[in-house]
């Protein structure tokens, strides 16, 4: 088997300003859902009237619809409303609108996962709702969350690969554009993996030294 | 002459299009769903052996499957596997290969991890009441299992129709090329087109996949009590 | 026990009524608490003793009657429940001490960020109460580390620290290994000597026969009997009463 390293090295620049561009949008995709995560999550939790019910609403619909559909609907049918959005804006909206969902999940099974005795137990000594929130339940809920967190981070990099359709010049597009110009497919396809491998595999590993922290200083395991 | 939007939508042939369209949908995520939850059964199962190196290579396809995104493996069959075996796929055959590899690594960690989940006791018990190994397995662990997979299949199989989204990017006709076709041919008499077709395709994909969540959660809620 | 006791009525109930459910859970209780007297509350399970200490620091809502505490009533839209609670302290049966917090945090919490008092005189009355307890070596351990009772008389410091007029004990020993629960119970004895006011729940007859003033006995939902330990434990005049405490014999 014939690997064109040459061909490698010269389309890497190519690779590494996509790279560039994919860990961009994920960042602020990921930023802007973790906002929208805990917003949601303390909306549900403080059982706000009327807007519980968005929220809960929001994340059955997010949740229910693919991504892909869901950009097309921002970056070809938008700007028949009038509101035409550039390729990246509809990429961060389209992230976060389906990121937020899964952080304010994430978010939410923590804050449940602190038993209603613990609560009982903080309002006896006096606690106000406010306290109890910062000194109880979101210490431990906190902890609880972060494996979720974690992999819905890894998720919505992993979701980044469908940019492309919104011509988005991602590591998917480098890929397609490099076979249909080239014909070098077994090497664009292999760079394309060790891309993803490169930008995931970091990700995990960070995610899970940082779980087993939290976990450690929370509760010594 | 500027129609109403949405009226696209009912003409001519285009709705009994969008539907045929999302049959295909449907026949994609149907048919892996049954290849992969037979696959990952039987991988399920292999992963309580003890041989080392099948242990091995159970872990590495799922963590392939799991680190490189669907799309990407999609292109990787469609046009690496293509090339490299010299053999001509349409994108469906691709987009079922695909789906079924990955729901059968998916469905084989939510197996394993059903097995894993029974409680030793139950083993006990049904021993001490002098049940044999199969009717062990039949009567007493296997219903508890099938319980705790379900709502990790019916999560999985959500998912998996989500995704057959994807496969209009490696040229099938599913619902979502019909919707730009129709777009694309309506561009004069519906200019606004393009908002309420892939309006429109967003709620259907709602239909199909709400209920399954619905159902999932129910599931999961008379059983944990 | 023999103590001269106070006539300040510190905590009235009125017969309060609580439902759950549509099951009235308690249907009318009334009595009177004065301050340095220990009230037990005995009876079977499900006849609402736990639900009646609960509706006491507001953990449970009451549909009528009226609490009433140093003359407020507190079953008032505007109570502020945070402030009632530094003032009646409660501990649970299952002790729930914060598991993130070590022993020391766990009992300055309150003292500190709801009460606001200076950390040094409050840190000073916190490591006091633990060595009287004898776990002032434990004071930087985690909630894990802990045994059942250990965690338990631990909960009782964090509720003292509060310098509370009335302190609930919801059976908590009803949790613990056999052998620890008499460290429990001597601490709560000790409280008593000292002229705590509080009202316990509990299962344990000869503690319950030692520390009450008086003993409280319920019955679905209600009070059948309210009368001084060694009248009640060797003369109790209702039947449901003497069904009760034969219960317990063998």
């Amino acid at each position: 088997m014939n690997i064109d390293w040459d061909f490698i090295i010269r389309s890497l620049s190519l690779y590494a300003d996509a790279i560039w561009i994919t860990l961009h949008l994920a960042f602020w995709g990921i930023l802007i859902s973790l906002a929208i995560g805990l917003v949601g999550s303390a909306i549900l939790y403080f059982k706000v009237k009327g807007l519980s019910k968005v929220v809960k609403v929001y994340v059955e619909i997010s949740r229910n619809t693919p991504l892909l559909i869901q950009i097309f609907f921002l970056y070809f049918g938008f700007p028949k409303l009038g509101i035409t959005l550039s390729a990246s804006a509809c990429a961060i909206i389209g992230l976060s609108f389906l990121g937020g969902s899964y952080m304010c999940e994430a978010f939410r099974s923590g804050i449940e996962s602190v038993s209603k005795s613990q609560i009982e137990s903080g309002l006896s000594i006096g606690l106000s709702n406010t306290q109890l929130a910062r000194y109880v339940v979101i210490p431990q809920a906190f902890s609880v969350s972060l494996p979720s967190l974690g992999a819905n981070c890894i998720f919505l990099l992993k979701e980044t690969s469908i940019l492309g359709a919104i011509s988005i010049l991602d590591v998917m597009n480098v890929t397609k554009d490099l076979i249909g110009m080239y014909y070098k497919t077994f090497e664009s396809l292999l760079m394309l993996v060790v891309v993803y491998i490169i930008m995931l595999l970091p990700l995990s590993i960070l995610l899970t030294w940082l779980e087993k922290r939290v976990r450690y200083a929370e509760f010594g395991n | 002459m500027q129609n109403l939007g949405i009226n696209v939508i009912f003409q001519g042939r285009n709705l009994q299009r969008l539907f045929e369209g999302l049959l295909i949908t449907m026949e994609i995520s149907f048919i892996s769903i049954v290849i992969a939850t037979f696959l990952g059964v039987l991988i399920g199962l292999s992963r309580t052996t003890k041989y080392k190196p099948l242990l091995l290579i159970n872990r590495l396809y799922l963590e392939f499957f799991r680190i490189i995104p669907t799309l990407v493996w999609l292109f990787i069959f469609y046009f690496g596997v293509t090339t490299a075996l010299n053999v001509d796929l349409s994108g469906l055959s691709v987009a079922i290969i695909v789906f079924s590899l990955w729901g059968a690594a998916e469905m084989g960690d939510i197996v394993r991890g059903a097995l894993q989940s029974l409680p030793k006791h139950q083993t006990e018990s049904g021993m001490a009441l002098g049940l044999s190994h199969w009717q062990l397995y039949l009567y007493v662990l296997i219903p508890q299992a099938v319980r705790r997979t379900l709502p990790g299949t019916i999560n999985l199989a959500t998912r998996m129709i989500k995704t057959t989204s994807l496969v209009v990017l490696i040229g099938v006709i599913d619902v979502v090329k019909i919707g730009q076709q129709i777009i694309e041919s309506s561009r004069f008499e519906f200019p606004t087109a393009s908002f309420w077709v892939y309006g429109f395709i967003f709620v259907l994909y709602f239909i199909v996949c709400y209920p399954l969540s619905v159902l999932s959660n129910k599931l999961e809620m008379k059983w944990n009590n | 026990m023999m103590k001269t006791k106070s006539e300040i009525t510190l905590l009235k109930i009125n017969d309060i009524h609580k439902e759950f459910d549509n099951k009235e859970i308690l249907t009318g209780v009334s009595f009177e608490l004065h301050r340095g007297e220990v009230l037990v509350i005995l009876g079977p399970s499900g006849c609402g003793k736990s639900t009646l200490l609960r509706c006491i620091n507001g953990l449970e809502k009451i549909q009528s009657g009226d609490i009433i505490f140093d003359e407020t009533s507190l079953i008032q839209d505007n109570t502020n429940w945070p402030v009632i609670r530094e003032k009646i302290g409660m501990v649970f049966q299952n002790y729930d001490l914060f598991p993130h917090m070590t022993v020391i945090d766990n009992i300055l919490l309150g003292p500190l960020k709801v009460q606001k008092r200076d950390k040094k005189e409050a840190l000073e009355q916190a490591e006091d109460l633990l060595a009287r307890v004898g776990l002032l070596d434990r004071k930087d351990a985690f909630p894990r580390q802990l045994s059942g009772g250990q965690k338990q008389r631990i909960a009782i410091v964090r509720a003292l620290c509060m310098n509370p007029e009335i302190i609930l004990f919801d059976e908590v020993t009803a949790s613990l290994d056999p052998e620890v629960v008499r460290e429990v119970l001597d601490v709560i004895l000790g409280l008593a000597k000292q002229g705590m006011t509080m009202v316990i729940v509990t299962h344990e007859m000869g503690f319950a026969r030692s520390v009450a003033d008086r003993i409280i006995f319920m019955d679905e939902g209600n009070i059948c009997e309210i009368a001084e330990p060694d009248v009640f434990f060797t003369n109790p005049q209702t039947e449901r009463a003497q069904h009760f405490l034969n219960i317990f014999q063998y």
